[in-house]
């Protein structure tokens, strides 16, 4: 970490101390960047690439994009992903933000703390095991709420995942894991409205309610940005879900029901890797494309 | 843990804007609302209290049976009360039945996924927290192009990018080697951008200029002032990294294609095609449910050990390494 390009300070006449203190910057960062370089810029360049480019390596434009789209499973995924994905935020957005809210209203702060870290538990299980376990929950046959399955009209676990049903069992799963965290987030940010601001408002009589849609709710606006946009980009990576369901339901997921199930089938079943590579491409630019905007707009990130 | 967030002060802007108004049209009612208060809250406190009851069993019930699940036979599982211990000796069958599994495979995969996500967490500190700190604390050119390019790819979908991993991996010949996760496991640009927002909003700046005055080296000054102060945000990056690293699936289930070499997650997801419950097509004489049940257990202890020693970082510092109790 040491060996550092020695002609950066040079560039400008600058005092002693900045000229040291620029090629110790760079010593530092210089680790990170050549990572960033390896496992970021370059695998994106690579995908984009084979994106643009035949078995070959000719450049042919936007075939790629073009017949991985006519692909008969890529629309069925794109409406899986879309689907999921708005379920998933909706109820990241309603749920978690009103929870924080009534965890942060709680007069009794161990109470309040305890329910945090219960809430955050299932985090631990993110992945796979989250999968497994809700396999189970699933499962009328062992679940411990195969009452209220039956209550819901469900009474094998066929119907439970029933296609129809998959973007709200795969949200389910993933608020199950990943909710607690956000809520922690929240809670912490609602901590950070000032002490006058939310006094000022109880002393001009402002219910909760009032507080929190007018006071509390404004001031959060750019963390639940943030959260949305990490979560989208979470969500629209969706592969070991159904990935494990179609291991446990002979295929009524399907090995292709996700965008990147259908760059894994492409690239490892089909030696398709420029088709791969497409929609890798496509995923990367409507996610970035989200981060985009949400970093020029929210402001969020100008911390200089 | 520092005190402000990077929200802090921007986020105070809508709040001017809306504030007064509210306040000044809350303020009539402000008399009579004093009254009737204690009668009208009952309701509302039995809401809270019954939509807090209905998460809590939703996030702790699965969790719960797991546990106890794994101590049941097949039968008991299906027939006996979810909610009720089975006993210690069907918990020994499942742990035998589980590790007699392609020869203890069980218990290679969790020492796979212990040495990958070890090895990562170490190169993500040793690269993250320097990186974070010089972010942050010092001017170098193109500092401000790392900030954004380090922003940029945090928000990135990671998985998206499995596929050219793959490629690149296979191009250096790194496939099947514990190297392909590892190393894109090291590159962890959250854990730069903590650790950058916890030294601009905790250590002040005059701090390590004091130090350079008194002729302290550039490394002396993080070595000796700035590392001690970073101890919280080390845990936090660690404990992200290292919950990150244990949990993933896809990367590993295309880099490690070889049962010896899975990481406990992919393991697990392979035994599922194992259970003739969820897959008839396998013969009788394979895996059976509490034993899934017991290896996602096993596959989850390593985290859950963790968060429960970390929990204190983890409630007071999730919020980017930058909320007050």
């Amino acid at each position: 970490m040491t060996v550092v390009n020695s002609s950066v300070g040079s560039a400008g006449r600058r005092p002693r101390g900045t000229d040291r203190q620029s090629r110790a910057g760079i010593a530092f960062v210089a680790a990170y960047v050549l990572l960033l370089i390896a496992f970021g810029i370059l695998p994106t360049g690579y995908a984009i690439y084979f994106a643009f480019t035949n078995a070959g390596g000719t450049f042919t434009g936007f075939s790629n994009f073009i017949s991985t789209a006519q692909d008969f499973r890529f629309m069925d995924a794109v409406g899986h992903v879309a689907l999921y994905l708005l379920f998933w935020l909706v109820s990241l957005v309603v749920f978690v933000v009103s929870l924080a809210l009534l965890l942060h209203r709680l007069a009794s702060g161990t109470v309040s703390k305890s329910l945090r870290f219960l809430f955050y538990i299932p985090g631990a299980l993110a992945g796979a095991a989250s999968v497994l376990v809700w396999l189970f929950m699933l499962d009328p046959t062992v679940s411990p709420v195969s009452s209220l399955l039956g209550t819901l009209g469900f009474h094998t676990f066929g119907e439970v995942i029933a296609p129809g049903n998959l973007p709200l069992l795969f949200t389910v799963i993933a608020f199950w894991t990943g909710a607690g965290g956000w809520i922690v987030v929240i809670y912490g940010a609602l901590n950070n409205i000032p002490q006058d601001v939310m006094e000022a408002a109880r002393i001009d009589g402002a219910s909760a309610w009032q507080t929190a849609w007018r006071v509390q709710i404004p001031m959060l606006r750019k963390w639940i940005v943030y959260m949305v946009i990490l979560a989208f980009a979470g969500g629209a990576q969706l592969f070991v879900e159904p990935q494990l369901l179609s291991l446990a339901s002979t295929g009524v997921a399907g090995r292709d029901y996700s965008l990147n199930q259908l760059t894994y089938d492409f690239a490892f079943q089909l030696n398709n890797v420029n088709g791969a590579a497409a929609v890798s491409v496509e995923l990367l630019v409507v996610s970035v494309a989200a981060a985009a905007v949400f970093v020029a707009r929210s402001g969020f990130f100008d911390a200089d | 843990m520092p005190t402000k967030t990077p929200a802090g002060p921007a986020a105070g802007t809508p709040l001017m804007e809306q504030g007064p108004s509210v306040m000044r049209r809350a303020h009539h009612r402000a008399p009579e609302a004093r009254r009737p208060r204690p009668p009208r809250r009952l309701v509302p406190r039995l809401l809270t209290g019954s939509v807090l009851l209905v998460f809590l069993v939703f996030f702790v019930l699965p969790v719960v049976w797991l546990v106890l699940a794994a101590t049941k036979t097949d039968q008991q599982l299906v027939h006996g009360n979810p909610l009720s211990f089975g006993s210690w000796h069907a918990f020994k069958v499942n742990w035998d039945r589980l590790t007699a599994f392609q020869d203890d495979a069980v218990l290679q995969w969790l020492g796979n996924s212990t040495v990958y996500a070890t090895i990562s967490l170490v190169i993500t500190l040793c690269v993250a927290i320097p990186a974070g700190y010089a972010l942050a604390m010092t001017e170098f050119r193109g500092r401000h192009t790392l900030l954004v390019s380090t922003l940029v790819v945090m928000l990135m979908p990671t998985a998206t990018l499995v596929v050219p991993l793959f490629l690149e991996m296979n191009a250096v010949h790194l496939i099947g080697t514990m190297w392909s996760i590892i190393l894109p496991y090291a590159f962890y640009p959250f854990g730069v951008y903590l650790t950058y927002i916890y030294f601009t909003t905790a250590v002040p700046k005059d701090l390590l200029a004091a130090a350079r005055m008194d002729g302290c080296s550039e490394f002396g000054v993080f070595r000796h002032i700035a590392l001690p102060l970073a101890t919280p945000v080390i845990a936090l990056v660690g404990f992200f990294s290292f919950v990150a690293n244990w949990t993933n699936y896809f990367l590993p289930y295309v880099m490690l294609p070889e049962s010896s070499q899975m990481p406990i997650q992919v393991g697990v997801g392979s035994l599922l095609s194992n259970v003739p419950s969820f897959n008839p097509a396998v013969g009788t004489t394979a895996i059976e449910r509490p034993q899934l049940a017991l290896a996602t257990l096993l596959a989850i202890t390593p985290v859950l050990i963790v968060f429960l020693f970390a929990q204190r970082f983890l409630v007071s510092g999730m919020l980017a390494g930058a909320t007050k109790e």
